[in-house]
C-alpha cells in the first residue's frame, strides 16, 4: 500500500512526497501556514508559505526577519511533483484550506474554519478531495450558532445601554479575527472603538494587507476619560479584569466565545455578559463542510475529534482521530492569547 | 412567557443584586397577574411537581435533533444541564415565545394523564415553537428544577416595591401553605382570612455571629443567655385543633415526626412556639448525625421513633390565644412560654433551658462547656427586644464555639495521591455571592470510606468540565467544612484564606441553597479575623 499522502508526525502535517509541513509545531524547513493564529504558525520554520493576507500577520507575530511568501487564493504551486492551492477556510482574514493534490489523489487539511461569511473574511470555500482533514472545536450537537445579525444585535443593546449611562463596554476577544470581525459588525454610530495594544497590532497588520477595518482609537494612558466612558473597548481576555483595566472604570464586561453558548460558562465567566461568538464552525457547519467536500475518508484534528468521528463512521463515512498540537478556541476564552487561538 | 424569557435573560446578565431585583420589578410591572403568582411560587421553591420521566425527554430530543442516544447523552454530559442541553440540541432559530407562563405550566401539569404518544406530541410541539431560552424555560418547568438566579429575599423585596406592601407583611403573607393553581394575586399579597391561614408560619428570626467582643453588648444583666442547639430549626404550631410543624427551610413536616402529634392536645389552640427539633434520650440531646438518619425519609420506622425519637426544644413564644405576641418584649415572651411548657406537662416538649451568668467571663466558660452539651455555643438575646423578621443585626447574635465552620457547595475535584489515587479525594469548596458559588476552601480530610465513595461516584457522574487533573461538578452537595482560623487574602477570589480547612461531615439534609454566603464568610472573618479587632 502506498504512504498517505500527508502523515501525521511529531513536527506536525508532513507531506513526504513534497517534503512540505503543514502548520507544523517544530521547526522544519519548509511550512505551509494555514493561518496567522499562535497554534497554527510557529516560530523556527525555514520558510513560510501563505495566503497574502496572512503574511503581514505572520510577521507582526513572528518578526520581520522570517521567511515568508504570500500567494492569492487559488494559485497552484507545484512542488517536487505535488500541486499544493490556498482556498478560503472563512475563520480569520488570510485563513486558507491547503489542499494538496498528488497522483490523482487530493487531501484538503482545513486549518481552522467557519461557514458562516462575517462580512470581513471571504466566506469558505468548499474543496472537493478525498480526504479531509477537519478541525471539529465545537463538534457536537449542543453547538448550533445563532446567525450572527442576532448575536451583533445583542452586542449593539448593550452598548448602548451602557452608553446611555455613562459608562465604558468591553468586550475580550482574540486579538486576531474576533477583534476585527467585531469592529467591523457592531454599529459604529453608537460611540468610538477603542483598542488594546494587542488588537491594534493585528489592526496594523491587516490594514498593511489593504484590508479596510473601521476606525479605531489606540487605548493609552493619555486617552480623554470623557472618550472612554461611551466606547466600546476591545481587548484580549487576558487583559480584561487586570489593572490594565482600571482606568477603564465603571465598566461592563463581556466575552464573544463560541462557549459562551453554555448558560453555566456564561455565568461561571467572571464577565457580566457573554456572547456565543465563534470563527470556528458549528455542528451544522462541520457536517455541512463534511458533505461537501465529497471525502470518502475524514481525519478530526483538534476539538471533540472522538465523539465527531464515531459520528460520522456511524453515518458512512470513514473517520479516526490525528492527535495534533492545535487548541481550538481555549475554554477560558483568551485568558492565555499568546498560547490559544 | 416572553416576559419571563426576558426576565431570564436579564438575571443572566448581571451579577448585581439591585439590577437583579430591578429586573424583577420591571417583570412584575407587566406580567399577567397569575404568571406573577407563579413566578413568585418559582421563586419559593413551589415548583410544580415533575411530570414525567428525564428518560422520555432524553430520547425524544435526541430524535428531534437527529442523533443517536449516545452522542445526545455525550452533549448532556458537556452542557451539565438536562434542560438546556435540550433547548441547544433541537433545532430551530426562532426568536421569540407566545403564550403566558401559566398556559406553559398548565400544559406541563396536564402531561401526567397523557399517552407517551400524546405527551411525546405535546412537548416537541412546544420545543419547536420555543424559542431556545423559551425551551430551556419550559424544560425547567417538566424537570421541575428552576433555579432562576434570585433569592427569596430579593424576590419579597421586589415585590414589595411592586405591591407597596412592606417587606416583612409579605414575607410573613408568602409562608406556609398556598397553591399558586388557584390563588389570586391580590389574595396573595394582601392580607386576608383564608384556609392557608391557619397553617401559616411566622418568618423566622435570625441571629448574626458574634463579630465583637461580648463585653461591647454591653450589661449582661440586660441578655439573656441559651445554648445554640444543633438541631433543625422548626416552628411548632396549634390553631384550629390541627398541629403543623414547619422547618426554617419553609418545608411542613409534620407527618415526619409523629412523636410530636401529642403536643396538638397538650398545647392550647392558637400557640406557636419556635424552637429546636433535637434528638433526645435520656435528658440528653443526641448528636445532629443521629437526627440526619430521620431527615430524608417520608415514613418514620418504629425503629427510628426508638434510635432517634425527637423533642422539641421551644424558646419562643409567637402566638398566645391566637394572638401575635412578636412585639412584645423577649423576657415577657419568654415568661408565658414557661407557663405554657409548664402546663403541657409534656416530656416531648422541653424549655430551652436558661443559661444564667453575671459577667461576660462567667458566660465565655459556660460556652466551653458547649461540645459537652451538645451544642453548638451560646446564643445571646436582649430581654428588652421585639421578634424580627429574618437576619437582623443587634438583638439576637449567636456566639459559637471554635472550629469555625461554614456550609460549602462542592464545586471541584482532583483526584487523591498514592492509596486514593483513584478516587477524587481532594475538593474544593464554594459559598453563594448572590447567585454564583465562590470557592472559599480546599479540603480533604474528614470523611468515612463509605462516604468517599459515594462522593467519587458522584463526581464521576457529574463531571462537568476537566482541567488537568481537576473535574468541576455540577454543584449537588453541601459540607460543613471547619477550620482553625480565617485571614483576609486577595489572592483569593473569596477573599478570604482559611487555616487548616477539613471536612467535618456531609450535610445531607441541606439543599445547595442552604449552604452559606460571602457575607456570612465576611462575618467570621469581621470576628475572628486575624487583626480584625
Ligand atoms: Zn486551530
Ligand atoms: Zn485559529
Amino acid at each position: 500500500m502506498d504512504m498517505p499522502l500527508i502523515t501525521f508526525t511529531d513536527r506536525g502535517m508532513h507531506c513526504a512526497a513534497a517534503d512540505v509541513y503543514i502548520d507544523p509545531w517544530r521547526p522544519v524547513q519548509r511550512a505551509i501556514i494555514t493561518h496567522a493564529h499562535s497554534d497554527h504558525a510557529r516560530p523556527g520554520m525555514g520558510s513560510y508559505l501563505c495566503h497574502e493576507h496572512s503574511a503581514p500577520l505572520l510577521r507582526h507575530r513572528l518578526g520581520s526577519g522570517i521567511a515568508v511568501e504570500g500567494i492569492p487564493y487559488g494559485e497552484r504551486r507545484v512542488i517536487n511533483g505535488v500541486t499544493f492551492s490556498l482556498h478560503p477556510a472563512g475563520h480569520v482574514i488570510g485563513s486558507a484550506q491547503v489542499r494538496v493534490e498528488h497522483r490523482g489523489e487530493v487531501w484538503v487539511a482545513s486549518g481552522d474554519y467557519k461557514v458562516e461569511n462575517d462580512g470581513l473574511t471571504p466566506p469558505f470555500e468548499a474543496v472537493r478531495c478525498n480526504t479531509f482533514i477537519t478541525e471539529c472545536t465545537f463538534g457536537v450537537p449542543v453547538y448550533i450558532w445563532q446567525p450572527q445579525a442576532v448575536i451583533f444585535e445583542e452586542i449593539n443593546a448593550w452598548w448602548r445601554a451602557n452608553a446611555s449611562e455613562g459608562i465604558c463596554t468591553v468586550l475580550s476577544a482574540y486579538s486576531l479575527g474576533k477583534a476585527q470581525r467585531i469592529m467591523a459588525n457592531v454599529d459604529t454610530s453608537i460611540g468610538p472603538i477603542l483598542t488594546h495594544g494587542a488588537v491594534e497590532g493585528c489592526n496594523a497588520a491587516i490594514r498593511e494587507a489593504g484590508i479596510e477595518l473601521p476606525e479605531t482609537i489606540p487605548l493609552t494612558r493619555e486617552t480623554d476619560p470623557a472618550l472612554i466612558k461611551g466606547a466600546l473597548v476591545i481587548a484580549p481576555g487576558s487583559a480584561v479584569d487586570t489593572p490594565w483595566a482600571n482606568k477603564l472604570r465603571p465598566y461592563s464586561s463581556g466575552i464573544a466565545s463560541g462557549w459562551m453558548q453554555v448558560r453555566g460558562w456564561r455565568r461561571r465567566s467572571a464577565v457580566d455578559r457573554g456572547f456565543a461568538l465563534s470563527d470556528h464552525a458549528d455542528w451544522p457547519g462541520l457536517n455541512a463542510a463534511v458533505r461537501a467536500s465529497g471525502a470518502e475518508r475524514v481525519i478530526t484534528t483538534h476539538g471533540y475529534t472522538d465523539l465527531f468521528s464515531r459520528w460520522l463512521n456511524e453515518q458512512g463515512i470513514a473517520s479516526h482521530t490525528e492527535k495534533t498540537a492545535f487548541k481550538g478556541e481555549e475554554v477560558l476564552a483568551a485568558t492565555d492569547e499568546e498560547s490559544t487561538a | 412567557m416572553q416576559q419571563f424569557a426576558d426576565l431570564i435573560t436579564r438575571m443572566d446578565a448581571t451579577n448585581s443584586t439591585n439590577e437583579k431585583v430591578q429586573a424583577l420589578t420591571d417583570y412584575f410591572a407587566v406580567a399577567p397577574e397569575s404568571d406573577k403568582v407563579w413566578t413568585i411560587a418559582l421563586l419559593s421553591h413551589r415548583r410544580p411537581r415533575r411530570s414525567l420521566r428525564t428518560n422520555e425527554l432524553r430520547t425524544w430530543a435526541a430524535q428531534e435533533a437527529g442523533v443517536p442516544d449516545w452522542l445526545f447523552e455525550e452533549s448532556y454530559h458537556i452542557v451539565g444541564d438536562l434542560s438546556e442541553a435540550i433547548s441547544l440540541i433541537v433545532p430551530g432559530n426562532k426568536q421569540g415565545n407566545s403564550g403566558t407562563l401559566t398556559e406553559h405550566i398548565e400544559l406541563v401539569k396536564a402531561l401526567k394523564g397523557l399517552s407517551e404518544e400524546e405527551r411525546r406530541a405535546r412537548v416537541t410541539g412546544k420545543w419547536r415553537e420555543l424559542d431556545r431560552t423559551g425551551r430551556f424555560i419550559f424544560n425547567k418547568l417538566i424537570t421541575g428544577g428552576f433555579r432562576i438566579g434570585v433569592s427569596q429575599k430579593l424576590m419579597v423585596r421586589a415585590l414589595s416595591r411592586h405591591t407597596g406592601v412592606p417587606e416583612d407583611q409579605l414575607a410573613h403573607q408568602l409562608m406556609g401553605d398556598w397553591d399558586p393553581a388557584t390563588i389570586p394575586f391580590h389574595d396573595l399579597v394582601h392580607v386576608e382570612e383564608s384556609a392557608a391561614a391557619a397553617s401559616r408560619p411566622y418568618p423566622f428570626c435570625l441571629a448574626h455571629a458574634l463579630d465583637m467582643p461580648p463585653a461591647d453588648l454591653g450589661d449582661p444583666a440586660d441578655w439573656m443567655a441559651e445554648h445554640k442547639w444543633d438541631g433543625i430549626r422548626g416552628q411548632l404550631i396549634v390553631r384550629g385543633g390541627e398541629l403543623y410543624l414547619w422547618t426554617r427551610g419553609e418545608e411542613l413536616v409534620t407527618d415526619k415526626y409523629p412523636e410530636l402529634h401529642v403536643l396538638r392536645d397538650a398545647l392550647p389552640d392558637g400557640t406557636v412556639l419556635d424552637g429546636e427539633l433535637l434528638p433526645w434520650r435520656d435528658d440528653h440531646p443526641l448528636p445532629f448525625q443521629v437526627l440526619q438518619t430521620r431527615i430524608g425519609r417520608t415514613s418514620v420506622s418504629a425503629r427510628a421513633l426508638k434510635e432517634a425519637p425527637v423533642v422539641f426544644v421551644a424558646y419562643d413564644l409567637l402566638e398566645q390565644d391566637g394572638a401575635d405576641q412578636r412585639e412584645r418584649p423577649m423576657q415577657e415572651r419568654r415568661k408565658a412560654l414557661e407557663a405554657i411548657v409548664e402546663q403541657a406537662k409534656q416530656n416531648r416538649l422541653r424549655l430551652s433551658p436558661e443559661v444564667r451568668f453575671a459577667t461576660w467571663e462567667d458566660l465565655a466558660e459556660e460556652r466551653e462547656r458547649s461540645r459537652e452539651m451538645h451544642s453548638e455555643g451560646i446564643m445571646l438575646k436582649r430581654r428588652e427586644s421585639v421578634y424580627r423578621v429574618g437576619r437582623k443585626r443587634g438583638d439576637w447574635w449567636k456566639w459559637k464555639v471554635d472550629p469555625l465552620s461554614i456550609d460549602g457547595v462542592l464545586l471541584y475535584a482532583q483526584r487523591g495521591h498514592g492509596r486514593r489515587a483513584d478516587l477524587f479525594t481532594d475538593f474544593t469548596f464554594a459559598v453563594w455571592k448572590g447567585e454564583e458559588l465562590v470557592p472559599f476552601a480546599k479540603a480533604y480530610s474528614g470523611l468515612t470510606d463509605e462516604e468517599m465513595r459515594k462522593v467519587d461516584a458522584y463526581v464521576k457522574q457529574h463531571t462537568k468540565e476537566k482541567f488537568g487533573p481537576v473535574r468541576s461538578v455540577t454543584p449537588m452537595h453541601v459540607f460543613e467544612i471547619g477550620f482553625e482560623g480565617i485571614g483576609r487574602s486577595p489572592r483569593h477570589k473569596s477573599g478570604v484564606a482559611l487555616r487548616f480547612p477539613r471536612i467535618l461531615r456531609w450535610r445531607t439534609d441541606k439543599d445547595i441553597r442552604d449552604a452559606n454566603t460571602l457575607e456570612d464568610l465576611q462575618e467570621l472573618l469581621h470576628a475572628h479575623g486575624q487583626g480584625a479587632r
